[in-house]
């Protein structure tokens, strides 16, 4: 008898979303989706405010990387004012926001990896649902706890010297920043008392990727084969081919390496990217106009940045880079569980980049913002941690917002997304005939892989019990098991 | 003899004929909220929100004139219950949403509702539809933020600074309306005297906003009414 199983809603990632699967007659698995049942509407209602409110206002879509949609915001602005493309700030404005965005690349990374994605590891797909949770990674390895927080904790800090606040500040605005660094906040980053500096946080980040190859090491057919699939990559790169999270142009590269976006300038990025509406899911589905919507998908996040850049600007994460790069010899990676290994490298870089950052004078004086000729659209892209990230804004000659058009990280992993839960969801429940924790546990794991930020996706905040319905082919609820998240 | 004595909570306080409840109060280091009252300008006691007991009378402290040994009450539970409410239904009337204002930190209607530690308003919200005029080129008039305090219209008029707003329509639809002649050459001066006259983010400078970081804002360090009561870090 054909099933429907729907997991409602999926747990230990940002926002809320369900999946459906259904099963055939023979318990094959026919069809699986990811639907994101959250609607925000920010687009809309940004519409008529005035537009240096746009970075403050928009960044409220999201509680978990405000930062990312409050410095794209503010890069589409600069090019309003006339402050150029990307590379046109003061040095000092310039370099706040990077430190900003890297304190957020390291904190949010740091969240997804030990508090939401650790416990798979740690305690199996199948473990002890009551253990396989942060609480559960305190209470048996509280040496990893304490970092988990204190890094998170650094990162955060960064921010709130750089925004003003942890959580939705103000620091970047339309040509620049609003303040410098104190001295006193730079030392306290670069010598505060143990564990509060940045070497410890380098070293902290080392620990992590150890870790994680310890393990993968051990579990070379979960990390390796796990819902991997060939697939486009599309991510910001620096002009040089470096990897940067702040600023570049775009890059695409194929499953074989071919490049399908030739380092473009993102502010013509809708010749390139269009967006396709399904009726049943309130998020997007983006693709390159230049190979359809067909096969035109591509992963966006750490993933795909590791395959698009050829080199790491930092020695410590190049190292590390080398050896990512090497697994595959030098071709693209194209496995999921790959992503968590990806992350904790950039976690690495982030936190070199801080580094380098807080030792350049310029973000204690100089001028904090420019202006030129003013223009009436702008278009700010940036890599977020979940990966590339747009931002695009008109404004009419009164200085209101007409049009807002944002493409966020989640949205660009969409496709990716639901081709992993259908992998996940063919190679642990087809053929079963009783559905377990575990299956339904697979398949959320293929979902976190790319610490989708649900919220994000669809421009809110939900509970998240997990709810599994088995349903006949007359659309019949034959049994249902419900969990807290 | 212009000196005068009136008994503010129970403490003597000196002032001189002429001033208001008000102003000796402050003199004195006593702080009485006000919001639609500004320096300068002629007070008017329509926001309420100075309301002391006065010779046992509820009286707006901006408009009464001080007389000698008058006894006036400016703290008790009641009259701050009283102007908590006040602000409750400024927030409850208006589409005040602090964390995207340009004026947050800087603003007297939330630094009073974080000293009234206001956190749901008891009145239900009116999500009046307001909209934006943005036709000036150096000022926006938000209508969602604006609390009807006139502060703007009665603010102190000169002759490169003459009558830049008056009140438009009548009763609950009455708003805020900018000449659009008068302001045609605003300069960027002029446009940061208007924005100032304003306690809250009803009138704002256009193409400049955020650019005082958080933690440096007006009432960051200093809440309100704390440069009078002398409670300043
Ligand atoms: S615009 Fe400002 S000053 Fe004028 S009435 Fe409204 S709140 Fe008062």
């Amino acid at each position: 008898m054909a099933k429907k199983i729907t997991i409602e809603p999926v747990t230990r990632v940002e926002g809320h979303g369900k999946v459906t699967i259904h099963l055939d007659d023979n318990n094959q698995v026919t069809q699986s989706r990811l639907h994101i049942v959250e609607f925000r509407g920010f687009e809309r209602f940004v519409q008529g405010r005035p537009y240096w409110e746009a970075p403050v206002l928009v960044q409220r879509l999201c509680g978990i990387c405000p930062v990312s949609h409050h410095l794209a915001a503010a890069k589409a602005l600069d090019v309003i004012v006339g402050a150029g493309t990307g590379d046109g700030l003061t040095p000092t404005g310039e370099k706040m926001r990077r430190l900003m965005h890297y304190g957020q690349m390291f904190q949010s990374h740091v969240l997804h990896f030990f508090h939401l994605a650790a416990p798979d590891l740690l305690f199996g797909i199948d473990g002890d649902p009551a253990m396989r949770n942060v609480i559960g990674i305190a209470l048996t390895n509280k040496e990893l706890a304490v970092q988990a927080v204190m890094m998170r904790k650094f990162g955060q800090e960064i921010i709130k010297a750089t925004a003003g606040k942890k959580i939705h500040g103000t620091g970047a605005i339309p040509g620049g920043i609003n303040k410098h660094l104190t001295e006193a906040e730079r030392d306290s980053f670069l010598n505060g008392a143990d564990p509060m500096n940045i070497d410890k946080m380098i070293d902290w980040s080392l620990g992590a990727l150890d870790f994680f190859k310890g393990y993968h090491k051990n579990n070379k057919d979960l990390i390796d084969k796990f819902a991997a699939y060939p697939s486009n990559h599309v991510s910001l790169v620096r002009k040089d081919g470096a990897m940067d999270f702040y600023h570049g142009v775009l890059r695409g590269i194929d499953s074989e390496s071919n490049k399908i976006l030739d380092d473009i300038d993102y502010q013509n990025y809708l010749d390139y990217i269009d967006e396709e509406v399904k009726s049943w899911s309130y998020m997007k589905f983006p693709y390159l106009r230049s190979i359809g919507k067909k096969n035109g998908w591509y992963r966006v996040g750490p993933l795909a940045r590791m395959n698009t850049a050829e080199f790491i600007p930092t020695p410590l994460a190049q190292k590390e880079f080398e050896i990512f790069r090497a697994y595959t010899n030098g071709k693209p990676n194209n496995m999921t569980m790959h992503q968590h290994w990806a992350r904790l490298i950039e976690i690495l870089h982030s936190a070199e980049m801080m580094k380098d950052l807080l030792n350049d004078p310029d973000l204690l004086k100089g001028e904090l913002t420019v202006k030129g000729t003013k223009g009436n659209e702008g278009v700010g892209l940036l890599e977020a941690p979940r990966g590339t990230l747009f931002h695009h804004y008109r404004i009419n000659e009164k200085d209101q917002i007409t049009m807002a058009n944002l493409i966020v990280s989640t949205t660009n992993n969409n496709i990716p997304m639901n081709k992993a839960v259908n992998l996940a969801a063919k190679q642990f429940m087809n053929g079963q005939t009783d559905i377990t924790e575990g299956m339904m546990n697979a398949v959320e794991v293929a979902i976190r892989a790319y610490d989708p930020c649900l919220s994000c996706a669809t421009h809110a905040l939900g509970k998240m019990p997990l709810e599994i319905k088995l349903i006949d082919k007359n659309e019949n609820v034959l049994d249902r098991m419900l969990k807290n998240g | 003899m212009n000196k005068i004595k009136i008994r503010i909570n129970d403490i003597v306080c000196r002032g001189e004929k002429g001033q208001t409840v008000l102003e000796i109060a402050k003199d004195n280091g006593i702080y009485i909220p006000t919001l639609c009252n500004y320096e300068g300008i002629k007070p008017q006691g329509s926001c309420r929100i100075c309301t002391c007991m006065i010779g046992g009378r509820m009286m707006t402290a901006c408009t009464t004139p001080a007389l000698d040994g008058m006894d006036i009450v400016t703290n008790s539970d009641e009259l701050e219950k009283f102007r908590a409410t006040i602000v409750e239904l400024l927030f409850a009337e208006g589409n005040h949403f602090c964390p995207t204002c340009e004026r947050s930190g800087n603003c007297e209607l939330q630094a009073l509702g974080y000293r009234y530690k206001m956190m749901v308003p008891q009145f239900p919200y009116s999500f009046a539809a307001k909209d934006i005029d943005a036709d000036n080129p150096k000022i926006m008039i938000d209508h969602n933020r604006c609390i009807l305090c006139k502060r703007c219209i009665r603010r102190k008029k000169e002759k490169d600074n003459p009558n830049w707003f008056v009140f438009k329509k009548r009763g609950a639809k009455v708003q805020i309306n900018i000449d659009h002649e008068l302001t045609a050459d605003f300069t960027d001066k002029l446009a940061q005297q208007a924005m100032d006259t304003c306690p809250v983010g009803a009138i704002i400078r256009k193409e400049k906003g955020f650019d005082v970081p958080i933690g440096e804002r007006k009432y960051d360090k200093n809440p309100i009414g704390s440069d009078i009561e002398g409670l300043k870090e």
